[in-house]
């Protein structure tokens, strides 16, 4: 038995793009491209790759917001106690899973409705689900308040998300995904937008919680520093699908992948003294192998260090 | 080396309706020739007022009540809005923030290139011009059919580059760069960063470096200023900052920032947020957030920067601090 929350295998998301006359001309754009990984209970994993290369078409293929192509993702139910897959769960399953998985996104600006007071914002999904009544709902709201650091909470539950600071809304963000005690929250580069000084007081703040309520993370960023700092696991991912996978430390000491290489090698270091070395990749060649070898495996090279070779002679793998 | 420019004790506040908002105080700072200078601060705090008062083009209601700025021996404060024509572009040009998004979306790139550049030099051809957009594209590497192109062809890096061909192309002796690669990926900020590095010892520029990001400013910069609620709090050589910060905001700067490189450390965060500008701050700007506040310390101070070593400046505070721990 394993002690996965979720195992994610082959996963598929295509758009399809048509046009031309009467949309005769059709595209596929391959966003995510046949991922696998898997995320333990309490393991927080850093998925992270350059714009466009399907982060965030994977987090939203995960959460059933995009249905995916195809590929299986499975879940662990708590009730049975045994995986789940998400393609085979009723309604009820299902509300059961979007209790269980949450997300939180980048701008703490948009992704709150500016006419609600934060106590409407944060007791929404107790409504949505229908959790205890109304007096059980307003003390969770005072309760998770001070979780995420504000307080006193009386003064922030009749403000609208206008009267408060960056900072102080991104941890409304937090408060509201966590209100629902989640199993599961995917993160999209929730600290991309903040000041560097408040920053680090909500990642710090992440990783409490992670460790108060044993929530896994699948944490999108394209900053592997923080990537570093959030998570156990990073996986790098490149044109939708993931080129390499470890342990944080052992990632960034070993990388084996030439993008993997190439990213961490553009990383600035904020230490004059350094002299960073430029890692270079030609794009076009490498996108070129990874398209013309379609059947990628993954190579475990030990202690769960995975790289893909998109070629029969190991072409990436350096000996 | 001599100094390209000379901000003396700058003051610029915005008029609103609900009073001043002094976005930039007292500040003092110089500039040799061929040299990069950085100054980093978070947002809000007056990095970008500084560059726009540089060529009086901060806002309208943006009033520069003291100072003085000499630029190549000139004085910039009061020039009239003819001779500050001849300044920008051809003395000083400036890459904004997101300017990749300002390209007129209906004309080539080239053109938009050229327009800039018979404006400042009318005497030149449109056969020297594209010469020049070639080079200059050379130089920033792209392709010289980008010139022919139309914005919305180009990528964001390619577009931030023809921006860097811009600002380059009349030949100016200082360029202010503003968060120039904010809104670009890892790897493309890695090439642009380097693009900005080569094109300036290339041509022996003068370059402004604006950033909130710490990281950047230690790989782009010979000296930085570190900005705090409208006032430089520290500043000196790069390195001899990074290794030996004073002033107590520089130290949680560099103690916030996660690095890939060496020990996995516990970062340390800054409890509160910047202060409101529209509120009138005597003293201190940073003491309400101060971790080193003693109890001696006397916020409402002038702040003030005092010489610790050649060329690396502290606020006064710091100062004292160090005297008595």
């Amino acid at each position: 038995m394993s002690d996965n929350l979720i195992e994610v295998s082959n996963l598929v998301k295509h758009f399809e793009i048509s046009g031309g006359i009467f949309s005769r001309n059709k595209r596929v754009i391959k966003a995510v491209d046949g991922i696998d990984f898997e995320i333990k209970a309490g393991e927080s994993l850093g998925l992270v790759g350059q714009s466009g290369c399907g982060k965030t078409t994977t987090a939203r293929s995960l959460c059933l917001l995009d249905p995916k192509t195809s590929g299986d993702v499975n879940f662990y139910n708590s009730e049975s106690q045994k995986m789940e897959s998400i393609d085979e769960i009723d309604d009820e399953g299902l509300r059961q899973f979007r209790r269980n998985m949450q997300m939180i996104f980048q701008d703490p600006y948009e992704s709150l409705n500016p006419r609600w007071t934060i106590k409407d914002i944060i007791k929404e999904p107790l409504d949505i689900h229908n959790i205890g009544d109304l007096k059980d709902r307003e003390e969770a709201v005072i309760e998770i308040l001070k979780t995420v650091g504000l307080t006193p909470p009386q003064n922030y539950l009749s403000r609208y998300p206008h009267e408060i600071s960056g900072g102080q809304r991104q941890r409304v963000s937090i408060a509201r995904t966590l209100i629902m005690k989640p199993k599961f929250v995917i993160c999209d580069e929730p600290t991309s937008m903040l000041d560097v000084s408040i920053r680090i007081s909500i990642m710090d703040l992440m990783l409490n919680l992670a460790k108060e309520l044993n929530v896994s993370y699948l944490y999108i960023t394209h900053d592997l520093a923080v990537a570093r700092y959030m998570c156990n696991r990073i996986a790098v991912m490149f044109n939708g699908k993931i080129v390499e996978i470890a342990e944080s430390e052992e990632l960034l000491q070993n990388p084996i992948h030439p993008y993997t290489k190439r990213l961490i090698s553009s990383i600035p270091i904020p230490d004059p003294n350094y002299k960073r070395e430029r890692y270079e990749v030609n794009y076009d060649e490498l996108d070129k192998i990874i398209s013309n070898n379609p059947d990628k495996k993954m190579i475990d090279i030990g202690n769960g260090h995975l790289v893909a070779t998109h070629d029969t002679k190991g072409f990436f793998i350096e000996t | 080396m001599s100094n390209i420019l000379e901000v003396k004790n700058l003051t610029m506040h915005y008029e609103t309706l609900d009073g001043d908002v002094d976005a930039v105080k007292n500040i003092t700072f110089n500039v040799k020739a061929g040299e990069s200078f950085g100054i980093v601060g978070e947002s809000g705090c007056g990095k970008t007022s500084v560059a726009m008062s540089l060529l009086q083009l901060q806002a309208e209601n943006g009033k520069i009540s003291n100072g003085s700025i000499l630029f190549d021996g000139q004085e910039l404060v009061g020039m009239s809005e003819n001779d500050l024509r001849k300044v920008r572009w051809d003395g000083i040009s400036i890459v904004f923030q997101g300017a990749m998004n300002a390209w007129n979306p209906v004309v080539k790139v080239g053109e938009q290139i050229r327009e800039a550049m018979r404006e400042h030099n009318p005497k030149s051809t449109k056969s020297q011009n594209t010469e020049k957009i070639n080079e200059l594209f050379d130089m920033v590497g792209l392709d010289s059919s980008v010139s022919e192109r139309f914005p919305h062809e180009l990528s964001g890096g390619m577009k931030q580059r023809a921006i860097i061909a811009l600002a380059l192309s009349c030949d100016p002796k200082l360029v202010i760069a503003d968060e120039p690669t904010t809104a670009l990926d890892v790897v493309i900020q890695d090439q642009i960063l380097n693009e900005i590095k080569n094109v300036q010892k290339l041509l022996g520029l003068s370059l402004i470096y604006i950033s909130h990001d710490i990281a950047v400013i230690a790989e782009m910069t010979d000296k930085i200023a570190v900005m705090y609620a409208g006032s430089i709090v520290e500043m000196g050589p790069t390195k001899e900052v990074f290794n030996s910060p004073k002033h107590a905001y520089t130290k949680a700067l560099l103690d916030s920032t996660p690095s890939i490189r060496g020990e996995k450390k516990k970062l340390r965060s800054l409890e509160g947020e910047p202060p409101s500008l529209i509120d009138k701050i005597d003293g201190c700007s940073f003491a309400s957030r101060c971790p080193d506040r003693l109890t001696t310390c006397s916020p409402d101070e002038q702040m003030q920067l005092i010489e610790i070593k050649p060329e690396h400046y502290v606020d006064i505070c710091s100062v004292k601090k160090e005297n008595i721990t």
